[in-house]
């Protein structure tokens, strides 16, 4: 497996290197890091090159880094938006994981993999709906999940867990009418962060 | 002269063949599909975002309620993904727990979908007799963990508890009479294993009705064959998985190519179909049922002769033993530590995928070192499958469209998420 993993590592800085702009393995994944210039061009390597072959996408989604590491803001990338990708060559049998940021944090952009694996429509519309990235490309980008007519990014760090609309029934004006939630978010377990090791240092 | 357009049609969200509450804009130019565009959310909880706000262990149950046909493989990819993080061994026993579980599983949501998609198709007896295997598996579900539908029977390092001793019997009723009790009580006499054991050598013989029933029947036949045809490239171009990508012939299967669990020591075989039509897709399925009742077999027979832990003693990532907590003060504070913060899942990221009843089921963690996941991506395997139905149903006649639903198998649980 680990022999697997050198060779896919090995392959991947030969034939893409340049065009990367890092490459981790974590936990036994290989993941690359991507500018969003680049982005296609190496998607298209990816899937084009024999020696790699991965053929399937098998998921993307897109990812928040707004408030990663807590109020420290420990290892917070520099920019807000993230599209990682997963993909898988059946061939080799082995996986990578792609990682790109969007340049703007504030209408974030990306191109869209579409035309290289079909798989990628949905998912671009799933990331889309809940993260509001758009993909430059797509050719039916349009809410997915969410309600027809919904306001606002749902998954998006500052998008509160109880949201900011309620639905109900009112049996005055006999239909059913949205306004501003009744709930206050609250959180029983608070989130917290521990140094690597916390807790076994008698171990 | 009138003029000629096309049908608009509506199908769902309460369609009893929809499979859940899928919204289907169907374009018809007289009965044939010129365009179908699923409209997909209605049941969307948003788990991704609820499960920031949990503590790492109380995620879990959330997965139950993704694909709620196949709860404990969903259970299963959530565990491994915070295991890899963790970098944690679980036990073997606990290995084989899941195997086990893994196939009653995948025995559950192929009955499933075997007896609904026959019920979609007109075939109404072949339900009742899928559903009554299901039930034995229930029953399998319950002892152990007391529930039949959202069992949250793994944890993370393993699972929740041993197999059970002893099975709970049916009591006397109006309806049941000494005799009827001595009957439906005569399998329940042993442990769990010796439940399912009996189990598994009826199943065969079920098995073997629902071919007489449909393999060979013409209605079945003519409903299924050639009917949303999906090449090996294009089933691999939109992402296919499990069934549906073995449907079209495409060898692949992540217990055998990415072994988890304990998939690598048991035996089993992998069926692949040929022309990539629904009948295929469920020939695929049909032969993965009895290949599922093999590997249970062979997870009784290891079970039987191996105990051992079933959950990892690193009582910083698992509950000490309940029967501890009142005797020793260190399991006290660790239990009160578990479930009063958490664990605290070191930084980094993490893709884990099994291999689901309906496809590559993954779960990508990302962590910040807190004691909640960051973000927390399901890779459902119906979402694909389910993009795929505009390409799948264009061309085909509306009742087709009822047989690609069946034979994508999907359930909104996970789509929706």
């Amino acid at each position: 497996m680990s022999a697997r993993l050198e060779t896919l590592k090995t392959t991947l800085q030969a034939r893409l290197g340049s065009r990367l702009i890092g490459m981790d393995e974590i936990l036994r994944e290989v993941r690359l890091e991507v500018s969003a210039a680049n982005y296609l061009e190496v998607m298209q390597a990816l899937r084009d090159t024999p020696e790699l072959a991965f053929a399937g996408l098998m998921d993307l989604c897109g990812v928040d880094y707004a408030t990663y590491g807590g109020e420290k803001g420990e290892n917070r990338p520099a920019r807000r938006f993230a599209v990682v990708t997963h993909l898988l060559s059946i061939q080799h049998n082995w996986r990578v994981r792609v990682r790109v940021f969007a340049e703007d944090d504030g209408a974030p952009r990306l191109p869209s993999l579409f035309h290289i694996w079909n798989s990628a429509n949905w998912y671009e519309r799933e990331a889309f709906d809940m993260f509001g990235i758009f993909f430059d490309g797509h050719p039916d980008l349009r809410r997915i999940l969410t309600d027809y007519g919904f306001v606002g990014h749902p998954f998006r760090k500052d998008f509160p867990v109880c949201g900011h609309l309620e639905m109900r029934y009112d049996p005055e004006q006999k239909r059913v009418v949205y306004q501003p939630v009744s709930i206050e978010p609250r959180e029983i377990t608070p989130r917290i962060r521990r140094e690597a090791n916390w807790g076994r240092e008698h171990a | 002269m009138p003029e000629a357009r096309n049908f608009t049609l509506n199908f769902g969200p309460q369609h009893p063949a929809a499979h859940g509450v899928l919204r289907l804009i169907l374009e018809l130019e007289g009965e044939v599909v010129k365009l179908a565009d699923p409209h997909i959310g209605l049941l969307h909880r948003g788990t991704e975002k609820l499960v920031e706000t949990r503590a790492w262990a109380q995620a879990l149950p959330y997965m139950d309620r993704l694909d709620y046909v196949a709860m404990m493989c969903n259970e299963h990819a959530y565990c491994l993904a915070v295991e890899k993080l963790l970098g944690i061994e679980v036990p073997l026993r606990a290995k084989y727990i899941r195997t086990m579980f893994d196939e009653v599983t995948r025995l559950l949501s192929h009955l499933l979908s075997l007896g609904t998609h026959a019920l979609d198709l007109g075939a109404m007896g072949i339900m009742l007799y899928t559903f009554r295997e299901r039930e034995d598996l229930m029953d399998v579900y319950e002892a152990v963990t007391g529930a039949r539908m959202h069992p949250a029977y793994y944890r993370i390092g393993g699972v929740y508890r041993d197999l059970p001793d002893q099975m709970s019997q049916y009591q006397k009723s109006p309806w049941k009479n000494a005799a009827t009790l001595k009957k439906v009580n005569k399998n329940r006499q042993g442990s769990l294993l010796d439940y399912l054991e009996d189990f598994t050598e009826r199943f065969p013989k079920c098995h073997a009705d629902y071919h007489t029933l449909l393999t060979d029947n013409r209605i079945w036949k003519q409903r299924l064959v050639n009917i949303g045809v999906v090449s090996p490239e294009r089933a691999l171009q939109l992402g296919f998985t499990g069934a549906m990508l073995r449907g079209s012939g495409i060898e692949w299967d992540l217990r055998k190519k990415q072994p988890y669990a304990a998939y690598d020591r048991v035996d089993f075989d992998v069926p692949v179909g040929v022309n990539g039509d629904s009948y295929d897709r469920y020939l695929v399925r049909m032969e993965e049922m009895l290949q599922a009742n093999r590997i249970i077999r062979q997870c009784i027979d290891w079970l039987r002769k191996n105990p051992g832990p079933v959950i990892s003693d690193d009582y910083k990532l698992a509950p000490p033993p309940h029967e501890t907590i009142h005797s020793n003060m260190e399991a006290l504070i660790h239990h009160f530590k578990f479930f009063s913060e958490g664990i605290f899942v070191p930084e980094g990221e993490a893709y884990a995928v099994v291999e689901h009843p309906k496809g590559e089921f993954g779960i990508y963690a990302i962590s910040d070192g807190a004691n909640k996941p960051y973000r927390l991506k399901i890779r459902p395997p119906g979402f694909t499958h389910l993009a795929a139905m505009d390409e799948m149903a264009r061309g085909h006649m509306l009742a087709d469209v009822v047989t690609i639903i069946g034979s994508q198998d999907y359930v909104f649980g996970d789509i929706d998420r």
